[in-house]
């Protein structure tokens, strides 16, 4: 077993956490004794943390709708189809007609990559996340 | 964040967490920070062990209320009448802060002229505090050497959210309480990232850094780096993105990690809005209420297998690394983001999440001095961080304001978009649990956290049960103008007489059916804080 320093991802707060690692899996986690933040201590989600990592629902395939139903696909006929319909909507209604949601709970290199699609590939600056909610 | 932009220059926390513990004086507002903020909760315990007092502001008796010196259970929806009377409390008393607020302030007269012209027995009555009450919070806090204001959702999500943040930074201008360490105004974010979703200019109107999307020197700075035109007009909020209706003028979206069909007011609105898209994507790591509406769904590696940064309440820059692969076909979104520009037409290559924060470092001049090798080893940095050399910064406005003088913004007394009538009587107010995070997407998957908690409660008081015939635990049919959900009933004098509260991480009853979509145009926030409810048993009708 090894452990890996790493962030929480529940809430403001941003302890700091190891996660602790066998056979590949994340199997749970303990606080930094160190961190400003968590000082040895997490809340009760903190310490839960593993358990979402390593749910079964995890979605592990594309997923296209197919008749109705989200049925598995590849990677590349996911990205071809996203692309071509976002690509459709922008040059039939201006990039205006596109919405992104980013994530309060992606990395902030994901939120920069994902605001920087919207302006520049998409064209829009209808781009917002859930900071209010 | 707009009230604390166009008073202090930055939405952000001016201190960090552990100066909370150095405080004299805590006044915590619209914060039920022992269930959503543990760790800050638990500073604020440990100052008043040492001998600080604490001021809660709520309309419940939260846990921290319980601790409190000062409970000033106010009306939903009078925090700016109250903060005004303490206000005119500090005035009267001789507590202003002369000096600072000549050195360091623009716009007092404004301020003053307003405060002096309050009734203040009238001003009370209408928060439902009594003035003696007031008196002395607005003592304590004014004579402190030491004071900080955390607060958080319950000041923000209502009509006037931005106008009550503008109040709660003109109080600690006023007092001078402001500019020191372990002094200051502290908005406790609600997500863990949050904070750094707004400084990656993940917002309608800003480029990364707050950088407004409407200025042309901004606009051509991202362009020259970006190689390509950028859209000039600001575009539109979250709200108003999953408020379009069937027809909207948003024909396609992308959704990366977000669950608006959980998390948004009146859903019904979101829903309808949603199933008439021309198309959807959500990227996600479990297939959320939104993913089983979309075309595609992607999925996402989640926190444990990539790497990057989040940044904290207290504009912490930390690294999260990757400790496992990701599951089967799971990709980063990173890697989803550059596959997707590519085929757009606008190629995107980083081999590593590090390059791109070299490039968010080049542009953002908050982040000037983030570069992961630094943050790798140390504890992360704390923004503005200026350059390689820049240590970060612990509290802000130290000597200056972000915006140069701190703007005093006086404000009067909005009444909620929707109130109590004979029709629904009550008042309903939702929030967060210990718990549960968010739409529950993670929380509700853990088996120790569901064997907690599994279900809404709705807390009511013991008066208004005995007026239903509600026993302890009945299921009970909640009913608002837009909607109706079921959930068991706890009763408690938590809640005053006339309101009920309940969570929003239950999709078994997802509480935003019923919220109203009145929202705060300052800031897009919706007012979730306030709408008109009512109480059935499940019999009737």
């Amino acid at each position: 077993m090894h452990d890996v320093l790493t962030t929480c991802v529940y809430c403001g707060c941003g302890c700091g956490l190891y996660l602790h690692v066998e056979d590949g899996q994340v199997c749970g986690s303990q606080p930094s004794r160190h961190h400003p933040v968590s000082r040895d201590n997490l809340c009760v989600k903190g310490w839960h943390i593993h358990e979402s990592v390593t749910h079964p629902d995890r979605l592990t395939t594309p997923l296209i709708r197919k008749n109705g139903t989200l049925t598995p696909a590849t990677w590349e006929e996911a990205l071809d189809f996203t692309a071509q319909q976002l690509g459709r909507i922008r040059d039939q209604h201006t990039g205006k007609a596109i919405g992104v949601l980013t994530s309060a709970k992606c990395t902030n290199e994901e939120n920069y990559l994902l605001q920087k699609f919207a302006r520049t590939a998409l064209n829009t600056n209808n781009v917002d996340h859930c900071a209010r909610l | 964040m707009a009230g604390l932009a166009t008073t202090f220059g930055s939405g952000a926390m001016t201190n960090s967490i552990n100066e909370i513990e150095n405080a004299e004086v805590i006044l915590v507002s619209g914060s039920n920070t022992t269930e959503a903020h543990p760790q800050v909760a638990r500073r604020m315990l440990a100052a008043v062990d040492r001998g600080a007092r604490l001021i809660v502001i709520d309309p419940r008796r939260t846990r921290l209320a319980e601790y409190s010196h000062l409970h000033l259970a106010l009306r939903p929806g009078t925090d700016i009448p109250l903060l005004n009377a303490m206000m005119r409390v500090l005035l009267d008393e001789g507590l202003a802060d002369d000096l600072f607020i000549e050195m360091r302030t623009e716009n007092f007269l404004a301020l003053r002229d307003m405060l002096n012209r309050l009734d203040l027995t009238e001003t009370a009555e209408l928060t439902g505090v009594p003035l003696p009450l007031i008196n002395q919070a607005a003592q304590l806090y004014g004579r402190a050497r030491k004071a900080v204001i955390c607060y958080c959702l319950g000041v923000t999500q209502h009509v006037c959210g931005t106008e009550n943040v503008q109040t709660i930074a003109n109080l600690a201008m006023l007092a001078g309480h402001i500019e020191k360490e372990d002094t200051g105004v502290d908005p406790l974010r609600g997500q863990n990232n949050v904070q750094g979703a707004c400084d990656m200019g993940a917002l309608p109107n800003m480029l990364p850094s707050y950088q407004a999307v409407a200025n042309q020197d901004y606009r051509e700075k991202f362009e020259r780096t970006w190689g390509t035109r950028l859209p000039e007009a600001p575009g539109r909020t979250l709200v108003e993105m999953t408020h379009g209706g069937a027809q909207g003028s948003i024909r396609g979206m992308y959704i990366m990690g977000e669950n608006p069909m959980l998390s948004d007011p009146t859903l019904k609105k979101v829903e309808e809005t949603i199933r008439g898209l021309d198309f959807l994507a959500v990227s996600d790591i479990f297939l959320t209420e939104t993913a089983q509406l979309a075309q595609v769904v992607f999925p996402a590696a989640c926190f444990a297998e990539k790497s990057g940064t989040f940044t904290n309440s207290e504009r912490r820059v930390q690294m999260v690394r990757q400790a496992v692969a990701p599951p089967g076909e799971c990709r980063a979104d990173s890697e989803i983001i550059m596959a997707l520009s590519g085929r757009l037409g606008y190629a995107m290559k980083y081999d590593s999440s590090a390059e791109v924060m070299e490039e968010i470092a080049l542009l953002s001049p908050i982040y000037g001095g983030m570069h992961h090798d630094r943050l790798d080893q140390s504890w992360g940095l704390q923004w503005p961080c200026w350059d390689r050399g820049h240590a970060g910064t612990p509290f802000l406005h130290k000597y200056y304001f972000t915006r140069g003088r701190g703007h005093f913004m006086p404000s009067n007394h909005t009444e909620p978009g929707e109130l109590p009538d004979r029709e629904y009587p009550l008042l309903l107010m939702t929030g967060r649990i210990y718990h549960h995070y968010h739409t529950g997407t993670m929380t509700r998957k853990s088996e120790r956290l569901n064997r907690e908690c599994d279900h809404a409660v709705l807390q009511i008081n013991p008066e208004d049960a005995k007026a239903l015939g509600l026993r302890q635990g009945e299921t009970v049919r909640l009913l608002s103008r837009r909607g109706e959900i079921t959930l068991a009933a706890s009763i408690t004098d938590q809640v005053a007489t006339g309101m009920v509260y309940t969570a929003f991480h239950f999709r078994e009853a997802p509480i935003n059916l019923l919220t109203n979509d009145a929202f705060d145009v300052g800031s897009g926030c919706p007012e979730y804080k306030v709408c008109a409810v009512r109480v059935a048993k499940m019999m009737s009708s």
